[in-house]
């Protein structure tokens, strides 16, 4: 099997259950090709934040298994795992927690033991890559929400990840700010999942769509059938705002 | 953190003074020094303490901080300064008349060993923090060798206090806006609720910041802390701006020990 046969991720036949019982994954198969982009959508509590956790193995599979790039989600390759699985969490004050922008877009390669001039290096690349430059010696609490995002996935994309992980990388943002994140997320060469309930934004950056329910996947395809299937959509509480047509783009 | 609105900067004061171009662990490491000094004077040297007082104008002026602003700044200690305040009245004898009041001797030479060494000690401080921001005190303590837990818990605390205030105050106007106001001890129920809700979230929030951290390959040890505007480590100007950092609490040492051989 050549590298590029080799799935970017492989999540099969994952199952979980919390400790207080609550079965929160009963089986997800999920497979992404590299460089593909695919949006992640479910209603609250299906099940999608479960899932992100069991990709970098903050969370490990009841049954199941989990692959990133061949290398499967286990103890002894947590470390390596977690660079390659890069994951931007919806709120952005609990992933910006140092005192500058500049500590903490260092502090993950800083873990994996780049220093000096290589993590200046790592770290202006990552504030480029966002366009928060101007921003490195701020402290996080003085930025605005849209600002704060644009960091937290700098904070990731600092790690050099083969793949990324977005939960809800548009809620609370104003259009604008919504508008940047698209620009920049399209521009990364990068295998990304992205879980959302902003429909027109996964179709827009995302070819391929699975929905999350009750603790599987109930569809996988394309987004613009996906989203043109309104059956499918009521079924699992989504929905198309008001006076959106997929089919008309 | 009175401000409320908008960004609460603290105490600093950006500027491009020789003081705020020095390196954190010189000022931070000065600082105390000069504390130490100052505490190390023997209270009836009023000269000494006039000696101290003007270093502190000195460096105010080449920090460019306003007097008045550094005074203002003063009315933080005035708390502890009520204490001082009942010394002459409860002290032993020998008693003295001022104003008609019978005054203790002893309360009165130990309110002015409080208010002396207080207002020199907090005047300092302020002039540090006003010239040194959060992130560069951190780097400082951490190149003087102070614990990376301490320094850890210390930036934590800076950088959630405004949103967990921020929490709080949502949480106050949630409450208000369903006619809840209370002003006394006794209504205090929701109040309680809301700092148990508080603190729960808090702790919440601890555990979320603590997946992310894992996320990112925290291993159990932080890397150190590291400023880019903390730098001042340049040969040359930067070495003279060390030696007079190192010239005040020089002399205040200078001044409280010469005050204790010609006691």
């Amino acid at each position: 099997m050549s590298p590029t046969d080799v799935p970017a991720l492989a999540v099969e036949g994952v199952a979980y259950a919390y400790p207080d019982g609550h079965t929160a994954l009963r089986r997800v198969d999920l497979t992404l090709a590299p460089g593909e982009r695919v949006a992640l959508l479910g209603p609250n509590g299906a099940g999608k934040t479960t899932l992100i956790l069991h990709l970098n193995g903050i969370l490990l599979p009841t049954t199941g298994e989990v692959h990133v790039g061949g290398l499967p989600v286990t103890k002894p390759n947590l470390r390596e795992i977690r660079r390659r699985v890069g994951i931007v969490f919806q709120d952005p004050d609990d992933q910006l927690f140092m005192p500058t922008v500049r500590d903490d877009v260092a502090f993950g390669p800083a873990n994996l033991g780049v220093r000096d001039e290589a993590l200046d290096k790592t770290v202006a690349e990552a504030l480029e890559a966002v366009g928060m430059a101007d921003a490195a010696d701020r402290p996080p609490h003085h930025l605005s929400f849209g600002q704060r995002r644009r960091v937290a996935l700098a904070t990731v994309l600092a790690m050099d990840p083969q793949l990324l992980v977005l939960d809800e990388p548009t809620s609370n943002l104003d259009p604008a700010a919504r508008r940047d994140l698209a620009d920049i997320l399209v521009a990364l060469p990068v295998t990304a999942l992205i879980a959302t309930h902003d429909l027109p934004y996964a179709l827009e950056l995302c070819p391929r769509t699975v929905i999350l329910d009750e603790g599987t996947i109930v569809a996988d395809g394309p987004t613009a059938e996906i989203l043109a299937d309104a059956a499918l959509l009521a079924a699992h509480r989504l929905e198309l705002p008001y006076g959106f047509d997929p089919r008309r783009l | 953190m009175s401000g409320g609105h908008g960004h609460a900067h603290g105490l600093y004061r950006p500027g491009a003074t020789a003081v705020h171009g020095l390196a954190p662990q010189v000022k931070v490491a000065a600082t105390l020094a000069f504390v130490f000094a100052v505490v190390a004077t023997p209270r009836e040297a009023f000269w000494a303490f006039g000696v101290d007082a003007l270093l502190l104008v000195v460096v105010a002026r080449l920090a460019a901080m306003p007097l008045l602003l550094l005074v203002r700044r003063l009315v933080i200690e005035l708390p502890f300064l009520t204490f001082a305040l009942f010394l002459p009245l409860v002290g032993e004898a020998p008693h003295t008349e001022v104003l008609g009041l019978s005054l203790s001797e002893p309360g009165l030479w130990g309110a002015w060993n409080i208010l002396a060494k207080g207002t020199l000690g907090v005047a300092a401080t302020i002039l540090l923090a006003s010239t040194t921001s959060v992130a560069e005190l951190l780097v400082g303590l951490d190149r003087l060798h102070v614990p990376r837990v301490f320094t850890a818990i210390a930036g934590f605390m800076v950088r959630y206090a405004e949103v967990i205030t921020g929490e709080a105050r949502r949480m106050r106007i949630a409450r208000l806006s369903r006619g809840y106001d209370p002003r006394w001890l006794w209504q205090g129920r929701a109040l309680a609720a809301t700092a148990g809700t508080l603190f729960i979230r808090s702790f919440e929030r601890g555990e979320r910041i603590h997946v992310a951290m894992l996320s990112r390959g925290f291993a159990g040890e932080l890397p150190p802390a590291r400023s880019a505007a903390a730098g001042g480590d340049a040969a040359g100007a930067d070495r003279r701006a060390r030696l007079l950092a190192a010239l005040v609490p020089a002399v205040a040492a200078a001044a409280a020990l010469t005050a204790w051989i010609t006691a």
